[in-house]
């Protein structure tokens, strides 16, 4: 079936099947290698990319019903070849992360957080990422991460002498 | 960490392999398309035994998009079995079942079709009879006879070996007091969140089989052309795959000769990326599931004198190296105390389970738990306090080089002053009053400690140890330098990683001795055909190996560019200095040659080279296993691993007295792994082996019903800590630098992990103490936990 993604604001036209996933529509149709497959059961959050903003695992999501809604992947939050995102530099910064592979669905997790919630607590920040498994860190860099991005965003706009 | 004199190391810097990381744009093998590929999906047996009577693939070939359908006699005919670590030719292990099938999920015909749906969709249209066959799980019946899982070996057990170290029959009759102890490992694994994933690809005209996998494994390339009969130098193994996890189990060897041979079979690339069923159910890739059996003598001041030990491996249908896990941990078999002879009995039996293979730790976080929930009975039994029985039978730092019953001598440690950097953080007292506390509000609660080694440096001769015909003393690893004639630097390193920086580790070390910016430093991993040898990163052993070896090849570099030098500046080797790139004259600095005319001379001024040395800038070293290299002795003693980090576990933890759900309220770590090279690796790795054994210790079991059939097979019942299950951990530093190694440097890969599960046990043996009830079998689930404690009440304790 041909069907219409909108995809880190562009629109692209897709003849898929219809039982495939958005996770597999983004990797194998869309190139969009950012996305990873974990459990495709819907636990562990590895392909977790924003529609309309919310943090959604991919792999529950049929292709066809994510026409009309707007996707964010990985990709789309990268500012630009080689630039990193407030979020992603943070993440570097702290080393919230080992093999990198639930890497990018934690940073949308984290981008979802912070744009309801500048000013996260530290249990806030550990119950947003609670749907993201990460094998390799046990998560203290990662809450490091995202409470030191958050932090950074809030300051970015200020003078220094306004900021924490 | 105290940077010390270093410029770099032990510094707080960021990790280089990270940027791609966050960015998405990691290389993994399922993000690696080849032209043509076709993709496998496997059909597997729904019985625990069984034999296949037949095979009828013709539904299945007519489906579209299907290309072949692949069976496990046309496999067995074109290949060799794979290689194993014992010498058990009657128990062969494949990568499709032959005749019989010999444990529920065993992979029994593969599909190659255009998609991996297709091919999906057509393994269920293939129909296969199969006669069901009596069965074994439990490792206690398999050693006792049991139904054969492989009647041509004649028994279920592939070794049974009793090692005796020091006088043990005498110091058990001379002892007043004797305590025994069964403990059982659940069977878990690491289950990384990336599944095993392979990508193969044939040449004919160049006869090279390129392999793209998701892979941690020693001698992978050899192992892959023993098994397909052609020449390892027929394999080119791409090492620039990122691997998204592992930590011992992504050791798809049979994976990759299936996908090998179907390559060459049918002529297109083969990609196999095995789903979550796949991955927990046939992707052979359990960890140890063992029972530990062990007695120990003692005095009345609670000192440990001897120890007998008896351990049980489950090691599931078939084996690789995964016996070898009882071996490894006779190189720490007393963990940190003074114990002065072991009696060690190892058995391995074979069940009618998923396969094992290498798990962090590689057996040690099995043995730790066992001798940590022996230091507590003792202390319970005496009525001592726990800490204080660890105390009385640690190492003490001046005893250091200290040499272990079983022959291997631990280099370093410091343990009493680690414990004290912990108490003095955390009070034990206002702990023991907190405990008390949440005691009296209705809560049990309990205080659970873990005094364990990290052995670290993985060499492989506990292979000796326990197969003779193996000779094996060197496991090296390898580093190349070379300074192109910009004068930019490139260094190699020759295996996979799977998140644990190695790129940055060989950027720092070589930083560190050229004395220039580790960033300016690239690290590239060249395919196997270009490649040095490599140990691979198993034994948690990079920082130590890669490291040297990078130490090494810097040193090799720094002394040729200060040759260099000295020529030009007409002055000895001596005289000169080496300074940040330069080289100047020691008593005329002024009189100096930069990076630039160095790199000048050795690339386009022959004439200005010294007498004796090769044009260029490139060096390589191969570095040997520190201590390594001296086969086991007749009665079973050897120096095993090199490097011993050691790690203390301080948890305070309730379990919800109705429900039976344990939480931590207080988790402290001391961890002295010597020279920490990066902090924040070396942090990640302790705290994400920590979560890992949360994991093993509460939460995680690969458990079969009675028909012999996993019933955790998704992450619905296969539970993984998230976030909510890690407590937030306070690690207290101590540095004991190794005398064996470049920096200092001990291994910390498999930090945490190995004492996190001992620690809560103990705990919540502690919390349970107070029913009067144990429990001595992993995992401590909710439910264990809550039907234990309501048998309890129920008898009125």
């Amino acid at each position: 079936m041909r069907i219409k993604l909108t995809v880190n604001g562009a629109t692209h036209e897709l003849n898929i099947e219809p039982r495939t996933t958005l996770l597999d529509a983004l990797r194998d149709h869309l190139n969009l290698k950012g996305a990873h497959t974990g459990c495709e059961h819907g636990v562990c959050g590895a392909c977790t990319v924003l529609v309309d903003g919310v943090a959604v695992r991919s792999c529950l999501m049929f292709a066809p019903q994510a026409e009309g809604v707007a996707i964010t992947t990985i990709e789309g939050v990268t500012p630009g070849p080689g630039e990193l995102s407030p979020i992603q530099d943070a993440f570097c910064e702290t080393h919230g992360m080992q093999c990198g592979y639930c890497t990018p669905a934690m940073i949308l997790t984290a981008h979802a957080l912070l744009a309801g919630n500048p000013e996260p607590t530290r249990e806030q920040i550990v119950e947003a990422i609670s749907g993201n498994i990460c094998r390799c860190t046990g998560y203290a860099q990662i809450v490091e991460a995202i409470a030191l991005a958050a932090d950074r965003m809030r300051g970015v706009n200020r003078p220094s002498e306004l900021r924490k | 960490m105290s940077a010390g004199h270093h410029r770099f190391v032990s510094t707080d810097r960021r990790v280089r392999e990270d940027r791609r990381f966050v960015a998405g744009k990691g290389r993994f093998v399922a993000d690696i398309d080849l032209p043509n590929a076709k993709h496998v999906a496997l059909l597997t047996c729904p019985y625990p035994a069984a034999r296949i009577k037949s095979i009828d693939k013709s539904a299945a070939l007519t489906m579209p998009g299907v290309r072949y359908v692949l069976d496990g006699v046309e496999l067995a005919t074109a290949t060799l079995p794979l290689m194993t670590g014992l010498d058990t030719p009657n128990v062969p292990r494949r990568p499709l079942a032959l005749d019989i099938a010999r444990y529920s999920g065993e992979w029994v015909a593969a599909v190659v079709a255009d998609t991996r749906a297709l091919a999906e969709d057509a393994a269920e249209a293939i129909d296969i009879t199969y006669e069901p066959l009596p069965f074994v799980l439990d490792a206690e019946q398999a050693l006792a006879g049991g139904p054969l899982v492989h009647e041509a070996h004649g028994s279920n057990v592939l070794f049974d070996k009793t090692f005796v170290w020091g006088k043990v029959d005498k110091d058990f009759a001379a002892s007043p007091r004797k305590l025994s102890l069964r403990v059982k490992w659940g069977r878990s694994s690491t289950v990384p969140i990336e599944t095993f994933g392979v990508l193969t690809s044939w040449d004919p005209w160049r006869e090279i089989l390129d392999v793209y996998a998701s892979i941690q494994m020693p001698r992978y390339a050899d192992q892959i052309g023993a098994a397909l009969k052609i020449p390892s130098a027929s394999v080119r193994v791409h090492y620039d795959v990122d691997v998204g996890g592992s930590y011992g189990v992504k050791r798809g060897i049979k994976h990759t000769v299936l996908c090998g041979f179907l390559a060459r079979r049918l002529g297109f690339p083969i990609r196999l990326i095995e789903d979550r069923l796949e991955n927990m159910r046939g992707g052979d890739a359990h960890g140890p599931e063992r029972l530990f059996d062990v007695e120990v003598a003692l005095d009345d001041a609670g000192i440990v004198r001897s120890m007998r030990m008896r351990a049980l491996e489950n090691l599931g249908a078939y084996a690789g190296r995964s016996p070898f896990q009882l071996g490894k941990p006779i190189g720490s078999i007393v963990g940190p105390y003074k114990i002065k002879s072991v009696q060690y009995r190892a058995i391995a039996v074979v069940t009618n389970k998923t396969t094992q293979d290498a798990v962090r730790g590689f057996g040690q976080g099995p043995t730790n738990l066992a001798l940590e929930r022996v230091m507590d009975e003792v202390a319970n039994v005496l009525g001592l306090d726990p800490l204080e029985v660890r105390r009385r039978n640690l190492i003490r730092h001046e005893e250091f080089p200290y040499l272990i019953p079983s022959g291997t001598t631990y280099d370093s440690g410091d343990y009493h002053t680690v414990i004290d950097k912990v108490l003095a953080d955390t009070n034990y007292e206002t702990l023991k009053q907190e405990r008390d506390r949440l005691r009296a509000e209705g809560k049990l609660a309990g205080i659970g400690i873990a005094a364990c080694l990290e052995p670290s440096g993985g060499n492989a001769t506990f292979e000796a140890l326990l197969n003779p015909a193996i000779t094996t003393s060197t496991f090296m690893d390898s580093c190349r330098i070379n300074v192109d004639g910009m004068g930019a630097i490139t260094a190699t390193m020759h295996t996979t990683s799977s998140g644990q920086g190695h790129e940055t580790l060989v950027g720092t070390v070589i930083g560190e001795v050229l004395q220039l910016d580790p960033e300016s430093i690239r690290v590239t991993r060249p395919d196997s055909l270009n490649s040095l040898p490599s140990g691979t990163p198993v034994g948690s052993r990079m920082a130590i190996m890669l490291g040297g070896a990078a130490f090494h090849a810097a040193q090799k570099l720094k002394a040729k560019l200060t040759a260099i030098g000295a020529h030009d500046l007409g002055i000895t080797p001596a005289r000169a200095v080496y300074d940040q790139g330069s080289v100047f004259d020691r008593n005329a600095p002024q009189n100096k040659r930069t990076w630039a005319d160095l790199v000048q001379i050795a690339h386009r001024n022959i004439h200005r080279m010294p007498e004796g040395y090769e044009p260029g800038l490139a060096v390589s070293h191969i570095y040997e296993v520190p201590t390594g290299g001296t086969p086991p002795t007749p009665d079973g003693r050897v120096q095993m691993y090199p490097c011993f980090a050691f790690e203390f576990h301080l948890i305070l933890l309730s379990i919800d007295p109705e429900l039976g759900t344990p939480q931590i309220v207080r988790y402290r770590l001391g961890h002295d792994c010597g020279t920490q090279i990066n902090p924040k690796i070396v942090r990640g790795m302790t705290m994400g082996g920590i979560a890992h054994g949360i994991g093993a210790a509460l939460h995680e079991e690969f458990a079969y019903n009675d028909e012999g059939q996993l019933i955790a097979q998704t992450f619905m019942d296969y539970l993984l800590p998230s976030s909510h299950e890690v407590p937030a951990v306070d690690i207290i530093d101590h540095e004991t630098p190794s005398p064996h190694t470049v920096l200092g440097q001990k291994g910390s890969g498999e930090s945490g992990y190995l004492g996190a599960p001992a620690a809560l046990a103990n705990a919540v043996n502690d919390a349970l103490r107070p029913l009067g009830v144990s429990i001595n079998t992993l995992p401590l689930k909710v439910s264990k936990l809550g039907d234990l404690i309501a048998a309890a009440r129920a008898k009125g304790k």
